[in-house]
This record gives C-alpha cells, structure tokens and sequence, in this order.
C-alpha cells in the first residue's frame, strides 16, 4: 500500500522577531509554544512576549460532537459484546443494524449542527457506501437496487424541487418541470416519473398515444426483486427483453417529435452521451455510475464495479477538474480495497472517530486483515488506541475513553494506566470516579498512587483526617503513621483529637501501621473515660504500655493521663496493675536524663500517686468481704 | 492546528523552559531573568500567575516538576553552577483569595563546578531522587530519603562522563523486566570524540551505575535527549536533537544467567530527520509517545508520527511568523487572551470552516 505523500500543514505561531527558536512543552491535549533562543553558551536575549496554547484542530469541546461520541460509545460496547457463539452468517444482521445505529447518531448530529452538515454528510455517504458494499456485503441484482437506495439517499433536492413544481398553478408548465421527471428517471424513481407525465399528457391531447407509449414503457421496466421466485438469469432475460424494446422505440423515432420524452427514452437505453448531458441533474460522477448501471447492466457484480467506477469517475469529471479527497475515498471503496478507504479517510478527515468505529465494525465483520503490527498491535486496535487518547485529554468525556481501551486487548490496558493517573484531580468526587475505574481493573499502582496524591495534598491544607484516609485506602503504612504522629502531637498540643469519627470508625483499617493502632486504641481509651467505664479504661491504658503499643515517646502522657485514674475514690487500678504502672514509670525515667523541672515535679507527682494507690489497693484486696 | 490562546508571560528576558505539572493544570517557566514563575490554569482556561520569584543568580536554564505524589516540589538548574529544590507552601487564607502561593528554597545543591544544564526527577517508583547534568561533564544524581523532609538531600551516585553534558532523560518505565536507566547527551561538539549519547544503567549487585551503551553514530553535539514512554514494549525508544532529530530503538539481548555487566543492546536507528536543516534544539514525546516533537534553528517545531505500519513522518509544523502581537516584548502586558483560529485544513469536500 503506498503512502499518499500530503505535506504537513504549518500552523503561524505570532512570534515578535525572526531568528528566534521556538520552545516546547507537551500537555494534556496541547502544546505550549515559546519563544527563546538555544545556544551552547547560554543566550541573553530580549525581553520575551508570549507563551501560545496550541491545539489541534479536532474540537473536541463542541458540544454537539459530544453527543456524537457520547452515542457512538453505547452503540461500540454493544457491539463489542455480540454473543461469539453465533456463527458469522446468523450476525449479519446484526451488524447491518449497528451500522444503521451509527449512521442515525451522524444523522442526529446533521440535524442540530446545519455548519458541519458538510463534513457529516461525507462520512455518512461514505459509511453508507461501506455498509451496502461491505457489511451487508449485497450480491448482484440486490447490489443495484442498494446503491440505488444510497443515491436517493443522498440526493434530497429532487423532493423539493418537486414539491415546488407541484405546489405551483400549472405544474407541467414549470419551468422545472421536465428537470423534476428526468431527475426521478435517472433515480430509477419511475413509478413517480409517470404521475409526473400525466400531468403533462392532459396538457397535449394530441400527443395522447406518445404518452401513453412512455408511460407502458416506464410500467415495464424489471426491477430485481431479491425476496421473490425470480432467479437472476430470469431477471436479466426480461430486462434485456425490455431494453430491446426501448431500444426498437428509439430506432423507430416513436418520440422523435417531442424531444423530451426522446431524452428520456435515451436514458432508458443508457446512452451515456445523454446521461452526460444531465451532469447538472446528475452532480455527481456515483450518481452517474448507479444510473449508467441501472439501464446498461442492472445485475451489476461486486466485482466488476470498479471497472464502472473508474470510467465513471473519468468522463464525468471534465479535463479540468481534480479529483477530490472524497472522491478517491469512494473509489477505494468501489474497488474493495477496504485499507484504502481506511487511510484515506484518516488522512482526509482531521479526526479518528470517523476511522475508528468503521474499522472496529468492519474488524467485527472479519472483513480487515490482521496485519501484524510492529508492535504486534493491529488496525483497529491502532485507530481505537488513538481515538480514545483522543478523548483522554476532555474534562469529561475522558470517561468514554475508557471502554475503548477496554476492548483494546493488546496495549489497552497499559494506556489506559498511563492516562488515568494523568486525570486531573480536581474534586474529591472526581478522584473518587477515577479510582473506582482503577479499583474495578485491579490497577492497584494506579489505586496506591491516586490515593497518595490525595493523601498528600490533605496534609499540606493541614486536613489531617483526609489524610488520614486516603492513606488508608492507599494501604501506605508510612504515610498512615506519619499522619497519626500529627493527630497525637495535635492532640499533645490542643488537648482534644479532631476527626473523632474517623478515627472511631477505623475498624480493621487500624492495623495498616502501629502508630494508627495506637491513635485508635488511645482514643478508645478517652471514650471509655468519658463513658465512666473506668475499669476498662484503666487496663487499656496499662496494655498500651505494656503491649508496647505506644510508642515511647508517649508514655509520659499516657502516665498522665493515668493520674486522674489514681486520684479517684474509688480504687481501680489494682496492686499488679500499680506494680506494672511503676515499672513502667521507672523504665521512662532511667532512660530520660532530662532534668527539667516541670518534668521532673510530674514524675514526683506520679510516683506519690502511684504509692498511694498501691497501699489502697492493697488494702482492699486483703480485705475479707464481711 | 491552531492558537488557542496566549499567555503574557512576564519574564524580562527569555524563557529558557516551560513545564507542565503532571496533570496540566500548572505551568512553571524559568528565564534568563534568574527567576521562576509558577502559573494555574482555572476551570476557564484562563492561566494566573501565581508566584515569581528568583530562584539564581545566573540564567535560569530547566525547571521541572516532582510526582505528585511528593507534593507540589519544582527543582530548578542554572548558569551559576548550582541546581535547587523547591517547595509550595500552603498560605495564609487571604493570599489563596488573592490567588497567591508562596515557593521556598528546600535546598541548593552546589557540588557542580560548572554551568548545570539539566535537572530531572527520577521516575517515582525509585522514590524522591533529583539527577542534575554539567558542563563539566559529571552526572550527579541526589535522594531524600525523608520524603517529608525536603531539605535533606544526599548526593548518592556522582558519575563523570568525561564530556561536557547537556541533557539526561530517564528511562519512565517501572517495568521489573529491566533495571533503572538513564540516558545522557553532550554538546561536545568535536566529531573525534566519539559517541555523544551514554546510556547508564543500575546494576543490583554493585549498586552503582554502569555504562550499558554508546551510540557511536552520534558524533556531532546533541542538546536534547528522551526516552518515550514504555507502553509495555519489551524494547526503549529514545529520541535525539542533534544536527538533526533521530529516533532509536534499543533492544534488550538476553542475558546469559551468569552475566553481572550491564545489559547488552542493539542499537537500531528508526528514523532520522533532517527537515529542520539545522541544529534541533528539543525533542519531547506527548504522554502517549504517539506523537515527538522537535525544534530547531530553523525557528519551527516540528511534529513527527508513526502510522500503524510504523513509518514515521512529519504530521505538522509550528512557525513563527515574525509578527508581533500588540504590546509585545519589553513591556510588561496585561494578561490577555488571544484566541485565533488558523485553520488547518485539507483540500476538497472536508473544507476549512469546520472544526472537526
């Protein structure tokens, strides 16, 4: 396949001076473009102006071209999942229902966005085009009567044009009057051409049996019916019948004397000159192929269109003019060359959705190749790959993308890790969406990273319970313990913890770190003495020591907190416990040298609270219950 | 393609680099002027500058951004021989309503004898790790051990790679399959020296950075260097601005079992592009390495692809037009946006007005 050489567009960057460089740095979806000056040995230049967002042309920001990828997506992932059990023949159908699927969502956009109708009515012409040969894949006889089906799609002027002859006073005076029948001949529309003529015939009595000749003529014409009895040999044994008949009415100069039904007796023939004659009419080179094919060789072969299309396309056009992108498109497309049609179409069109959901249709149809890629990816995995990036770099339809790296067996999955983490943050919310994305793909990096970013950027704006958190869904024990060291020094420095509920509800999440287990259980130590359960509250506070739960650094306060336990009328820390409270005041003090006096008068303090309680709760155990 | 909008950058002297942060809503620049701007993007479009400051006392030449994951950390590398590390700090609430925040100096790293002509952050998966270039020729690559403790760095590997350097880019893949690397560019520009791109690789058992690779067939100075993201290939592509833009493949050889030296590769050249006719000065992947752009002497940056045949081949061309915009260099302009539409467009039945 060769490449069609198409030079790069070049886009003006205003830029204040010549013999400058240009700068560059790649974002999500454009390039920032700079002025300034590379050389070795450092430049100094002048003052320096501005900083250019550059974007490519595909506007993806459109809102109607949203609602193209937003229906086009449902219409792939149901395409993707059509049962694999069915054999090939039984999902034809299907898959020429899909195609017409996709062709109304182009039509629906066609209706709200009359500027782009250009554009859209191409790729519709062409996706319909696709579909007749290549989906729907029609043989010879039916192949005429589809391609017959897309020109009158695609050529709606002649209703109007119609409806305004008939609306006038006298319609077989007007002036386009003879321009609407031929135009319903050179469709094929003959049905309509005779209730046209009518009109005309009243006018001329005397011309009555000459009418009356056209109008058996046009009654006569075989149309293939594929749903009947009729073989195709049948068929084109009456046709060539009738033909022969129109052809002996020429010969005999039955309209010689009106020379508007002489033309449509031509073109009945499939004179080529008087079919060239109504270029106007006509106003395209496929137009003229469908019609020449109607009245010369209406059992037409796929195969043999090309040969058709090609001298077609040549005498059609006049010396003068080029083809046209769209032209060779639909040449490619008459020829079969599916490939061709592809990268035409690529390169034609400055966008992928068109290229992409054809080629992932057509891939479905098993009508594509597989080429093996250099990176062992292949066609329709390239074009969705590109598509979706596409669409990665869109505020919201980013989601979209997703799907389509789903279906994309070979790379999707990495580029979608690689874009996902990319997706700007923005809310909580957001964060939330993309991390369900991940968590549902077991992207457990992606997962870890997001919430980290997150975790991270709570902690900075000082929400320690965020933080906190995200940490925890991150499963990153440093940072958990990093956190929880802020919640107790916070707690050191306030006398109150803040994010209560959270730390309340930690559950199992508790044991991603020790310094998290300590945070919790110390909190439950101040809720149990809240709650007055002192009892309880005492021996958790013992074994956060004893269990080495807290960490040492701590133990001062913890011992603290134990005064008012000591203090009280009642005695609830026992003679072990006290034992084991003074052991613990012992081991902090030996280690300690600190000589401070506020420290050292709380130590006193403690040691005088704990020898009291010991000699309480000595007492009270040897006592004998009377 | 077309001009979105622009952006009045403010610098006094010329802007040496532009970076986005990770996810594209901020921009930092860094100028001639010594100084470093930090810009946001808001909901809008519409790009604020959020801090200036200087950052050197000599020309500002790279300035890039940590993984988020770090927090919002910039480091920046000068003409005056040092490279530093930057940190935001969240503000006083009534400076967030003026849409202003406030960068400090977390560390400056000092031990380049010379001009240092890149700074890049390692890729995440290695953790906090900074590597700087020089002009006299040494690779140095520093760590915080203590992420929260951004003032703590260590100059953990100092590697001399006997000509002056310009560039390094490290390999972005955290794929187990291959250790970590990096590459390195000097804009020595005597052809008698040999190979001006050095590839370095970790090397488990030593724990330092071994010398893999040396493309020999570069031999005139290159000034820019960078690996394309992995993607899952089990081969590296690296792109090179030189006296042209070229793009290489590196394949891993397998490794006998008892082998400890550094991974052997072979060396393929994928495309060489001389459209610039000139010196190119940078060359980057966007973040899907579909698309590299260069740019050059020849005052154009260019966009290179690969078809799915992989063949590569210029899909467009940025170009100064040497118009200024009204109020243009050497006045300080009040921030405006220009949004102009130049079409881009193919002939025939797809025409110009639709922007599709």
């Amino acid at each position: 396949m060769e490449e069609v050489d198409v030079e790069p567009a070049i886009t003006n960057i205003p830029a204040a001076s010549a013999g400058t460089h240009l700068g560059f740095a790649w974002g999500p979806g454009d390039i920032l473009v700079y002025e300034t000056l590379y050389k070795a040995s450092g430049a100094i230049g002048s003052g320096c102006p501005c900083i250019h967002e550059v974007r490519k042309d595909e506007d993806i920001y459109s809102p109607i071209l949203r609602k193209l990828f937003n229906e086009s997506h449902h219409i792939f992932v149901g395409l993707q999942t059509i049962g694999e059990d069915l054999p090939s023949k039984n999902k034809k159908p299907q898959f020429v229902s899909i195609s017409k699927n996709y062709r109304s969502v182009i039509r629906a956009c066609m209706e709200e966005l009359q500027q782009v109708v250009s554009i859209l009515l191409a790729i519709e012409l062409i996706w319909n085009l696709c579909e007749v040969l290549f989906i729907d894949a029609a043989p010879a006889g039916s192949l005429l009567l589809h391609l017959l089906d897309w020109v009158r799609l695609h050529k709606a002027d002649v209703d109007e044009k119609a409806r305004e002859v008939l609306q006038s006073e006298s319609p077989a005076e007007h002036h386009d009057y003879w321009n609407v029948v031929v135009s319903y001949v050179l469709q094929g529309r003959l049905e309509e051409a005779r209730q046209m003529l009518v009109k005309q015939a009243t006018l001329q009595p005397a011309a009555r049996s000459m009418y009356k000749l056209m109008d058996t003529l046009l009654s006569k014409m075989p149309f293939y019916n594929p749903g009947g009895t009729q073989t195709l040999t049948e068929f084109d044994v009456k046709w060539r019948h009738w033909h022969e008949e129109v052809d002996r009415c020429l010969q005999d100069n039955s309209f010689a004397s009106n020379k508007h039904l002489e033309v449509i007796c031509k073109i009945l023939v499939g004179d080529e000159d008087t079919l060239l004659e109504h270029k106007d009419l006509l106003s395209t080179w496929y137009h003229f192929l469908v019609t020449r094919l109607l009245f010369c060789h209406p059992t037409v072969k796929p195969t043999e269109l090309h040969y058709y299309a090609q001298s077609c396309l040549t005498m059609f056009l006049d010396s003068r003019s080029v083809p046209e992108p769209l032209d060779s498109i639909l040449l490619a497309a008459f020829e079969f060359d599916i490939h061709q049609v592809i990268k035409d179409c690529s390169i034609a069109l400055n966008n992928w959705w068109f290229v992409a959901h054809l080629t992932d249709l057509l891939d479905h149809c098993k009508l594509l190749q597989s080429h093996n890629l250099h990176f062992g990816s292949n066609l329709r995995e390239f074009l969705l790959l590109e598509y979706a990036s596409g669409l990665f770099t869109h505020h919201s339809l980013w989601q979209l993308a997703v799907d389509y790296f789903d279906h994309c067996p070979e790379f999707g999955r990495v580029y979608l890790e690689l874009q996902i983490e990319r997706v700007p943050l923005d809310t909580e919310r957001k964060a939330l969406k993309v991390l369900r994305i991940c968590e549902q793909r077991q992207m457990s990096e992606q997962v870890r990273s997001i919430c980290k970013i997150m975790a991270m950027r709570a902690l900075r704006n000082n929400r320690l319970g965020s933080a906190l958190s995200w940490s925890i869904r991150a499963k990153d024990a440093a940072f958990a313990t990093l956190i929880s060291e802020k919640f107790l020094q916070d707690y050191c420095a306030r006398g109150t913890f803040s994010d209560l509920d959270l730390i309340d509800n930690l559950g199992p999440a508790m044991l991603l770190s020790d310094r998290l287990t300590f945070l919790g259980k110390y909190r439950e130590f101040h809720k149990l003495y809240g709650e007055k359960r002192s009892g309880e509250a005492a021996k958790l506070l013992l074994s956060l020591m004893t269990a080495k739960i807290a960490p040492r650094s701590f133990w001062m306060t913890l011992l603290t907190d134990a005064l008012p336990l000591l203090e009280q009328k009642e005695v609830i820390f026992s003679a072990d416990q006290t034992h084991e409270l003074m052991f613990c005041l012992e081991e902090l003090t030996s280690l300690n040298t600190t000589d401070e006096d506020t420290e050292l008068t709380k130590v006193e303090l403690l040691r005088l609270a704990l020898a009291r309680n010991l000699a309480r709760a000595i007492v009270k155990e040897g006592t004998v219950e009377a | 393609m077309f001009v979105a909008r622009s952006i009045a950058a403010d610098h006094k002297d010329l802007i040496h680099d532009v970076s986005y942060d990770f996810h594209g809503r901020r921009m930092a620049t860094c100028s001639s002027d010594q100084s470093v701007k930090v810009w946001d993007k808001s909901e809008n479009g519409e790009w604020h500058c959020t801090a200036s400051w200087k950052t050197h006392s000599g020309s500002v030449w790279r300035v890039t951004w940590a993984h988020p994951e770090f927090g919002q950390v910039l480091a920046s590398c000068s003409f005056d021989r040092t490279a530093a590390v930057w940190e935001e700090i969240v503000g006083e609430s009534n400076d967030k309503q003026r849409g202003l925040s406030h960068w400090i100096k977390r560390t400056t790293l000092v031990d380049s004898r010379t001009s240092v002509t890149d700074v890049k952050f390692a890729p995440k998966h290695m953790g906090l790790m900074l590597t700087t270039c020089s002009a006299d020729g040494v690779v140095r690559i520093y760590e915080a051990p203590d992420v929260m403790n951004l003032s703590q760095w260590s100059l953990q590997h100092e590697i001399s790679c006997k000509l002056s350097c310009s560039c390094i880019s490290w390999n972005p893949s955290s794929s187990r399959a291959h250790p970590p690397m990096f590459a390195v560019g000097s804009d020595d520009s005597n052809v008698t020296y040999g190979g001006k791109v050095q590839i370095y690789e970790y090397n488990e058992n030593t724990r330092k950075y071994a010398k893999a690779e040396t493309l020999m067939t570069v031999t005139d100075a290159v000034h820019d260097i960078a690996f394309a993201p992995n993607l899952g290939r089990s081969f590296h592509v690296l792109a090179i601005a030189t006296k042209d833009v070229r793009i290489f493949k590196l394949v891993p050889m397998r490794k006998e079992s008892t082998s400890t030296g550094p991974t052997k590769f072979e060396v393929q050249i994928v495309a060489q592009f001389d459209n610039h006719n000139s010196q190119v000065w940078r060359v980057s992947w966007n973040i899907t390495s579909t698309l590299l752009a260069s740019s050059g002497d020849d005052g154009c940056v260019r966009l290179w692809k690969a078809n799915y045949m992989d063949n590569w081949k210029c899909t467009g061309i940025l170009k100064g037009d040497g118009s200024p915009l009204s109020g243009s260099s050497g006045q300080p302009t009040a921030m405006s946006t220009v949004v102009a539409i130049l079409g881009y467009q193919n002939q025939g039945v797809f025409k110009a007005n639709i922007i599709m």
